[in-house]
């Protein structure tokens, strides 16, 4: 019976460490759950009982609420906790956050943090399940997993397709993840921005580098558009927001240049008319939205498959009882 | 060395489910509110072979849905690794009489969880409960309102159902544990 | 007459090209005579050296001992018994401390504490600017009269080449080097590891090999421009070794000095985040661990120093970011360079002796690295065929932050003998 193999173990911290299989299992197991979200009572039993923290050391409205929602959708108890700034500043390190949750008997943890590394961190010191909603610039594993049902749900499949990650891939954990998720479903993976923006060696990853904007939209089948942010001006990696959107952005123009109808996703917060034109975000093409929707199905996903007993137990003959 | 027994042949489903699809019509007093819903996975397809008999027999079709029970069960928290959930889509319900189709009732617990699913779709008028076997056993204060056929099975006993629609053929048996 | 006899020993002694199985005689702190069959006078100590190496005392150029200032990670006493422990019996310690070292009374201080703890020999290491802040020159004759035999402002980088350019040139008058620690400042900012495919698979923030580069090039043209002797600290770079290489080749006053982190580990030490792989500079890739490693051999890398350097475990167990960089090495550094460079064939053991002793001696003017008879008997006896597994827990430094916990090593010390007196002896 399929999931003993395929068991993800106690935490997701990226998609860079689940297997072909793991990530496969976790998109298939969030379809019934796309569906749960549509009926009159959103609300399975699945999680009753179960508490989880969201412990966001970041601002993040979007991925607490997608977050947020998926666990009182499974009947989860849930509590928020922010906390800016680092250890350092708030003079309580993540060591003692964890320990303390790990005292208040806290079933899952999901972590969003300004350090690389901290999800992992936290995982290796607390029994809780540890789910990864983006630490520093490592992995988002659940934005790369909901980008990859997205483009699953639109071309039926992921083997072969050409997708363009464009934008500060340097910065970004939403990139690592869609390079990990993506190669390892055997998409193809192109990465477009300014020189200053790329990591090194990001081509020994298996990656093919697009110099241009226009190359990518010539390549690609799907463009997945990366948030700009104005600290990266700042820190003076690029000159303006405004010449990157002349010779970075996404607009109509550009697009229709295209040989194909190009699917566009992009995490979010958009910065508009920065590296999108809102037309485009808006625009047919466009799967933004179902980004947000799947993002939900996911998380539920994600949550149900952890919260399962230690992987070393029962036999799939289990679920057979009547 | 467990034995195998077998309960059902191919024929004896065949007219077991043609007796349960006149009694399911009797005993909701016709088809007009009738709807039918099978449990993942078999009784999916059972409640569409009957679907499809008393279509031969009524003349209506009856609409049918499917009800994947896994996020509901009441051992989710130690039944360890995650069991996959399967596709659950249901016509109204509001105010129909629901006819739950499944294989084998034994301890009951499947049917509390599909009852909990329901209720969270809808307020159906009635709910009746359909099984091909009923092999004993119940942990719960739950009945079936129509069986296909009895049997008397032990803890250590299995009782497996095949049809041809996932498993190539039609067939109940009693897997006995020496 | 207080004396030691240490019998039956391969002697190595790389200053005079001695190497033959031999006795040493100790007598007071002086070595006293070096032969077959020596007699032992009366009240002498006898060690037994079979099957071991008796080398001049290990010197390492470059600690960091926390006192003043952090007694909690390390101060002068347990770091000189880590020192001694590892086979040194002397250290140079760096002045980054809290005061720091930029003034008569800190270097007395220490020298006092190294006194009193009678283990490994101290030599305090002064600051080449005042408070280490890179502005003002310290007073580099107050500090040697006092027993600095060399300045740093080692933690940073000197970033003005023209105090670079005056602290090698009034360094000149003292005859003492200038030890830079090589960083680019605007390239290595919030670097936590080198940039490479490590970093950029991990998410985290590299500090470029040009960081380095560009300070050892610099240093590198100030030497040649001033005659001074610049001595680079912790070179982890190809490119850096490349460029002392082709200076000293061009006669230029340098010396410089590789840890053992650098030639055992390299940047995927970092997997898992493990903030014991994160120091400054920090590990590279293979290749500039091979080119250390080479440079060791062709005497391009004159010495091994440690940089140990002590932190708390709460302090090391934090997200990688927030670690601070470093690590202990004083216990570890013989078992490394034995395992990674001699058994692999690299360096015969004399090479390693050199690299560990007389090179130092040599290079900062101290006094030892040879067995000469009328020197201070300052010796190390070593077992250079020992397996042993790290266990930090049984370190004698107050600190446990090293990334070599569970490794097997080969080689290790049993004896070290300063002034004349056995500072360390293993336990069996």
């Amino acid at each position: 019976m399929t999931g003993v193999s395929t068991a993800l173990g106690k935490d997701l911290v990226g998609l860079e460490y689940l297997s072909r299989d793991q990530i496969q299992l976790i998109l298939d197991t969030a379809e019934p759950f796309k569906e749960v979200s549509e009926r009159p009572i959103k609300k399975v039993p699945a999680l009753r009982g179960k508490t989880i923290v969201n412990l966001f050391f970041e601002a993040s409205t979007r991925t607490r609420i997608s977050f947020e929602f998926a666990e009182k959708r499974l009947s989860a108890d849930t509590v928020n906790v922010a906390s800016q700034g680092s250890s350092v500043e708030k003079g309580e390190t993540l060591v003692d956050t964890a320990k303390n949750l790990e005292a208040m008997r806290i079933d899952m943890v999901v972590i969003r943090h300004g350090a690389s590394g901290a999800a992992q961190f936290l995982g290796s010191r607390i029994r809780s399940n540890v789910i990864n909603a983006g630490d520093g610039k490592h992995e988002h594993p659940t934005q790369g997993l909901l980008d990859l049902l997205t483009l699953r749900d639109r071309f039926g499949r992921l083997e072969g397709i050409k997708v363009a990650i464009c934008g500060d891939v340097l910065h970004s954990r939403v990139a690592r993840s869609n390079i990990w998720g993506l190669l390892k479903l055997g998409a193809e993976v192109g990465i477009c921005g300014p020189a200053s923006l790329l990591p090194r060696n990001i081509q020994d990853l298996g990656v093919t580098i697009l110099p241009r904007i226009e190359d990518a939209i010539q390549w690609a089948d799907a463009l997945n558009v990366l948030r700009l942010q104005l600290e990266r001006m700042e820190a003076g990696f690029i000159p303006s927001l405004r010449e990157y959107n002349r010779v970075f952005g996404v607009t109509t123009e550009r697009l229709s240049k295209a040989a194909k109808d190009l699917v566009i996703l992009h995490p979010g917060p958009m910065n508009r008319g920065v590296e999108i034109d809102s037309d485009v975000a808006d625009g047919p093409h466009s799967v933004i939205l179902p980004q947000v929707t799947n993002g939900v199905a996911v998380r539920m996903a994600v949550l149900y498959l952890l919260a399962g007993g230690s992987p070393d137990w029962a036999q799939a003959g289990k679920g057979e009882e009547h | 060395m467990p034995t195998r027994l077998q309960l059902l042949d191919d024929r004896a489903i065949g007219r077991a489910l043609a007796r349960m699809a006149s009694e399911v019509v009797e005993r909701c007093g016709g088809t007009s509110e009738l709807v039918l819903v099978g449990i993942q996975r078999r009784g999916v397809e059972l409640a569409g072979r009957i679907r499809r008999l008393i279509e031969q027999a009524e003349g209506t079709k009856v609409p049918v849905g499917k009800l994947d029970i896994t996020l509901y069960r009441d051992d989710l928290q130690t039944v360890g690794t995650r069991p996959v959930v399967g596709e659950t889509s249901l016509p109204d319900l509001d105010d129909r009489t629901v006819v739950i189709v499944d294989d084998v009732l034994y301890t009951g617990r499947t049917v509390r969880a599909a009852l909990d699913e329901c209720a969270d779709f809808g307020r159906p008028r009635r709910i009746l409960l359909c099984v091909l076997v009923d092999r004993g056993g119940r942990e719960l204060p739950i009945q079936a309102d129509i069986v296909g056929s009895r049997a008397s099975t032990g803890p250590d006993d299995r009782v497996d159902v095949f049809v041809s629609e996932l498993d190539g053929r039609d067939a109940v048996e009693l897997v006995r544990s020496a | 007459m207080s004396g030691i006899l240490i019998r039956g020993g391969r002697v190595l002694d790389p200053a005079r090209r001695f190497d033959d199985m031999a006795d040493v005689l100790l007598l007071e702190s002086r070595v006293e005579a070096i032969g077959r069959n020596l007699g032992t006078p009366p009240g002498v100590m006898v060690v037994d050296a079979t099957g071991q190496v008796v080398a001049p005392g290990l010197i390492d150029l470059h600690v960091h001992l926390r006192e003043p200032g952090q007694e909690d990670l390390e101060t002068v006493a347990t770091g000189a018994l880590a020192a001694a422990a590892g086979g040194f019996s002397a250290v140079c310690a760096m002045p980054n401390t809290d005061p720091v070292c930029d003034n008569q009374g800190v270097v007395g201080f220490m020298k006092a504490q190294a006194q009193r703890a009678g283990k490994a020999r101290v030599y305090p290491i002064g600051a080449i600017s005042l408070g280490q802040k890179g502005q003002q020159l310290a007073e580099f004759g107050e500090l040697v009269g006092a027993g600095a035999v060399a300045v740093s402002d080692d933690g940073k980088p000197v970033v003005s080449s023209h105090l670079m350019r005056t602290a090698l040139e009034y360094a000149k008058t003292f005859g003492i080097p200038v030890a830079d620690h090589c960083e680019e400042p605007t390239l290595s900012a919030g670097g936590v590891m080198h940039e490479g495919i490590v970093s950029t698979r991990l998410g985290l923030k590299g500090i470029p090999a040009a960081a380095e580069e560009i300070m050892v090039a610099r240093d590198l043209l100030l030497a040649e421009l001033t005659g001074g002797h610049v001595h680079l600290c912790h070179m982890s770079t190809r490119g850096s070794v490349d460029l002392i290489r082709r200076a000293k080749d061009r006669g230029v006053r340098v010396t410089a000095e590789a840890c053992p982190h650098h030639f055992a580990l390299t940047h995927e030490a970092c997997e898992g985040y493990d903030t014991n792989a994160k120091m400054n500079p920090p590990l590279r890739e293979p290749e500039d661990r091979e080119a250390i490693r080479q440079g060791l051999k062709d005497g391009t890398i004159d010495v091994i120093a440690t940089d140990h350097a002590p932190h708390h475990y709460d302090a090391k167990e934090r997200e990688f970011d927030d670690a601070p960089n470093g690590i202990i090495g004083l216990e570890t550094a013989l078992g490394l360079a034995i395992t990674e460079l001699v058994k692999t064939g690299l360096l015969s053991l004399p090479e390693l002796v050199e690299r560990m002793s007389s090179g130092p001696a040599r290079i900062f003017g101290l006094p030892g690295g040879t067995l000469a008879p009328g020197g201070p008997a300052d010796v190390t006896v070593f077992d250079p065929d020992v397996e042993w597994t790290v266990r930090p827990q049984e370190f004698c430094s107050r600190s446990r932050n090293t990334p070599f916990g569970g490794r097997r090593l080969s080689g290790r010390a049993n004896v070290t003998i300063v002034r004349g007196l056995v500072a360390y002896q293993r336990p069996d």
